[in-house]
């Protein structure tokens, strides 16, 4: 039955990500089209900070991640680099986390 | 390279939990290295260690990796050449390398497969490791799930300096944020794409 679950979510997954570039790849899309594309990602990174941020099971869920990514969001304002940025968010939420 | 600690460290946490739920090193290993994808993996073998059964770890797993179609459509511009080779490159989309090619604002094709490549040796590396020798350190103990929002984060920066891509971005978050306590987790992902509809506008 494992195996089962490998292979099902494995050959989805395959097919999930290579859906853009085979279908569109190649191919100039319709202005239109391309307009709704070109904001698609700005629409999907805030939806990935905003779930990796206070994203629970089921819930919001409030801890640490949200301290580190405001420390963060302080240093990408201040125009740090992006390693830096990654290392003051960490760094506070391990510290939030050691007391 | 600092950014390869993350996958690697994940990557054996995915190992140790993958022989806790009964995947076998093997099942473990073949599922970093086909899947690809961190958090449907933890799903489905968590799902599997609490005996939650085959079809739900299948139907979370799919789930939360359904924002690869979309994710995949955003960048696909920059893969060219016969439809198998893109099939096979676009295979090293994940969510950073994905985001770090975006973030000159426009997909970059080397930056997509130099990241991706690392992250995926890197990734089934560490599930090897994991599953060998255990987790190798805590990644939340160091913050490393605080560190990948705050990379995003700083890499949605940029975009928002277009008023379109602005009210797209807060549009996307509010769904996210309202559909989080009521839809399976991944759904609130993939429903955020509805925002970049905002792109019709004039």
């Amino acid at each position: 039955m494992t195996w089962l679950v490998i292979a099902v979510v494995g050959g989805a997954t395959i097919a999930f990500k290579a859906a853009g570039p085979v279908l569109v790849g190649n191919r100039e899309l319709p202005p239109q089209v391309a307009s709704v594309v070109d904001v698609l990602a700005p629409a999907l990174l805030a939806a990935l900070v905003v779930t990796q941020t206070v994203g629970g099971d089921g819930e919001i869920v409030i801890d640490a991640r949200l301290a580190g990514v405001v420390a963060g969001g302080v240093a990408v304002w201040l125009r740090a680099p992006l390693l830096v940025v990654m290392v003051v968010a960490a760094a506070t939420a391990a510290l939030i986390r050691l007391f | 390279m600092p950014l390869a600690v993350a996958p690697l460290l994940f990557g054996a946490a995915f190992g140790v939990l993958a022989l806790d739920a009964g995947l076998g090193a093997e099942g473990a290993i073949a599922m970093s290295a086909t899947t690809f994808g961190g958090s449907a993996q933890f799903a489905a073998a968590t799902i599997l260690e609490d005996g939650g059964g085959a079809a739900a770890a299948i139907v979370a797993a799919l789930l939360l990796n359904a924002r690869y179609v979309p994710l995949s459509l955003a960048v696909a511009s920059i893969f060219r050449g016969s439809w198998r080779r893109r099939a096979v490159e676009s295979q090293l989309i994940v969510d950073e390398s994905w985001a770090l090619a975006g973030r000159s604002g426009r997909f970059e094709y080397g930056v997509l497969i130099g990241v991706g490549l690392l992250f995926y040796v890197v990734w089934v590396g560490g599930t090897v490791l994991g599953t060998l020798i255990g987790d190798l350190l805590d990644p939340e103990g160091i913050g490393l799930d605080a560190a990948f929002p705050a990379l995003f984060l700083a890499l949605l920066a940029p975009y928002l300096r277009s008023r379109r891509a602005l009210l797209t971005a807060i549009v996307a978050g509010a769904i996210t944020l309202v559909l989080i306590p009521v839809a399976p987790p991944g759904v609130p992902i993939v429903a955020a794409s509805v925002a970049a509809l905002i792109g019709l506008r004039r």
